[in-house]
């Protein structure tokens, strides 16, 4: 794939790199850190998922609401024996503070970094901050590229000492506009130098098809993994708000009907007349048909072409995490022997 | 040109606080097409001050003057006699009309009363829209006369994000995507392998971070004997 530096090949040698050489199906989770200074929430989470995923991408202030970095929950990670992948957003860091943190992540034992843009700061507790936005999700990938395979940082300036070793991961939201040219721009990540890709939520598959038929095309699952993001829809409110709201989120109104389906039997009652009892009962009802739902959809992107893995985001609800690898038959998740050195 | 809008009026009086003798200087350039700052808003805010004033029980002297263009020495000096005789100068020019009143007359305490807000036009009667970000390395020759530092909220130069949506940007829907904008145009004029470029990051240095900017013409410069 990438330049070498070992002879085996490997860039950096993480899990998650070893799985996809391999050849296996890779299944990485995310994980949000808490809104606190309480690593405990971390080491819960890491529990509900250890052993069903490969990696665990550990989210950067997502929503632009501040949380424990993601750095600080990665060392957290490593030590409890899972491999996070650190997601690094240019929105509230620099090209030194970047380079900087890199360093002290790799010093950590943290292997791969997932490179995006970050969203604005408008959509999150802090609408007054001053963004960064220094370089972009593109140059970011070129910058850890560099780092890794020239031994330099972004200024020219050599590295004095060992350098990080990552395993660089991008973004792509297939279904953002101008649809037309999200096949290329995936192309110029990995030309910047992603190893891998962790897509946007993807809902509808004939959709993502065609997507990933216009990336065959261009060859670009033969130059980097592309793992599908996948992850289980709550309730049909949320549904219906992501399919609005979010963009590059394309829902098909079935999915919708199917979790108002689940939800009937409570159905033509306000929130009010429900019993809390009743609304548990029908919240439980429609996370069983998310995970169902998002278990369909892994098992229709296992059998697309070119898909190396998927991408579990189960926003707050990692306990989701674990029935869905073992509903698509993803579990136990490979143990991989490194190739000889 | 420099797009500027009038502070709220309790804001202007509260920097003009007590004092009893107020200029109020307009500017005959940028913020006069803008309806912010010219001869007509100068002469409004100089009556409702005086109006507001007296109403209060504490009326100002408030008079009004405006200049062709503030941020020009040659133009200042014509109201030199006129600022030189009151407490405060009350602004209505961009920020740099402010600092040129400021650096011109150091005895006197100016005020704006203008909020200077981009480097745009005027896109429709009443809509005046950004256009350029002054980063001192134009840029609009790679994207097609649509500047993404000044029109994409992330500036980025490898767009679009994945929050473009039907032609806005996830910011805000009254926003449209600037590289959506740049896209269409490369597309419309069969330069679309343009983007297919990778853009390496910008250097800043020419735009505010490398500090307050200065251009010196020796060309233009006068010489010693001159």
């Amino acid at each position: 794939m990438a330049e070498a530096m070992a002879s085996n090949g490997y860039v950096s040698g993480s899990n998650l790199e070893k799985v996809l050489r391999a050849g296996h199906f890779a299944v990485t989770a995310e994980l949000g850190p808490p809104q606190s200074a309480d690593g405990e929430v971390i080491r819960k989470k890491a529990g509900l998922l250890r052993g069903f995923c490969d990696a665990v991408n550990i989210t950067d202030n997502q929503t632009a609401i501040v949380r424990m970095s993601s750095i600080g929950a990665g060392a957290i990670l490593v030590r409890e024996g899972l491999e996070p992948v650190i997601q690094m957003t240019c929105r509230d860091r620099n090209r030194l503070a970047i380079q900087s943190d890199l360093l002290g992540a790799y010093a950590l034992g943290m292997r791969n970094v997932l490179c995006l843009t970050g969203d604005h700061q408008t959509f999150g507790n802090h609408p007054q901050a001053k963004n960064v936005f220094d370089i972009d999700s593109v140059q970011l990938i070129q910058m850890v590229k560099t780092l890794r395979d020239e031994r330099a940082f972004q200024c020219g300036d050599p590295l004095k000492g060992s350098e990080p070793r990552f395993f660089i991961g991008a973004a792509e939201s297939p279904f953002a506009d101008p649809v037309e040219f999200r096949p290329y721009r995936l192309g110029k990540k990995i030309k910047a130098g992603a190893n891998f890709i962790q897509t946007q939520l993807v809902f509808d598959i004939p959709a993502f098809e065609a997507f990933m038929e216009k990336v065959r095309s261009l060859g670009l699952h033969q130059q980097a993994y592309i793992l599908a993001g996948v992850g289980p829809l709550k309730s049909p409110a949320m549904a219906k708000y992501m399919k609005e709201s979010v963009p590059g989120i394309l829902i098909p109104d079935e999915l919708i009907q199917r979790l108002e389906e689940a939800g009937k039997p409570w159905a033509g009652k306000s929130k009010d007349e429900l019993t809390k009892e009743e609304k548990k009962a029908r919240s439980e009802a429609w996370k069983q048909t998310g995970i169902e739902i998002c278990i369909e959809l892994i098992q229709h992107i296992l059998r697309i072409e070119g898909v190396a893995g998927v991408h579990i985001m189960a926003i707050e609800w990692e306990e989701a995490v674990a029935p869905i690898v073992k509903g698509a038959g993803l579990y136990p998740r490979p143990v991989v022997e490194p190739l000889p050195a | 040109m420099i797009i500027a809008e009038q502070k709220p009026f309790e804001e202007i009086k509260s920097l003009v606080g007590a004092a009893q003798k107020v200029l109020v200087v307009g500017c005959g350039t940028c913020v006069t097409v803008c309806f912010a700052g010219g001869s007509r808003e100068a002469a409004i805010l100089a009556a409702s001050l005086r109006m507001a004033s007296k109403l209060n029980g504490d009326p100002k002297e408030v008079s009004d003057v405006t200049v062709q263009r503030q941020c020009e020495w040659e133009y200042l000096d014509s109201i030199a006699e006129q600022v030189s005789a009151v407490d405060v100068v009350l602004s209505l020019g961009c920020g740099i009309g402010v600092q040129a009143i400021a650096e011109h007359f150091p005895k006197t305490w100016v005020v704006p009363g203008l909020n200077t807000a981009f480097l745009g036009l005027p896109a429709e009667q009443g809509v005046w829209v950004e256009r350029c970000a002054a980063c001192g390395d134009c840029i609009l020759g790679l994207t097609a006369g649509v500047c993404p530092i000044a029109r994409c909220s992330k500036s980025l130069l490898n767009g679009p994000c994945g929050g473009s949506q039907n032609g806005h940007c996830e910011v805000n829907p009254d926003i449209p995507c600037g590289w959506q904008l740049i896209y269409d145009r490369l597309k419309a004029l069969g330069k679309l392998e343009m983007l297919y470029e990778i853009r390496p990051p910008k250097n800043w240095r020419t735009s505010r971070d490398g500090g307050p900017r200065k251009i010196v013409r020796p060309d233009l410069r006068l010489s010693e004997e001159e």
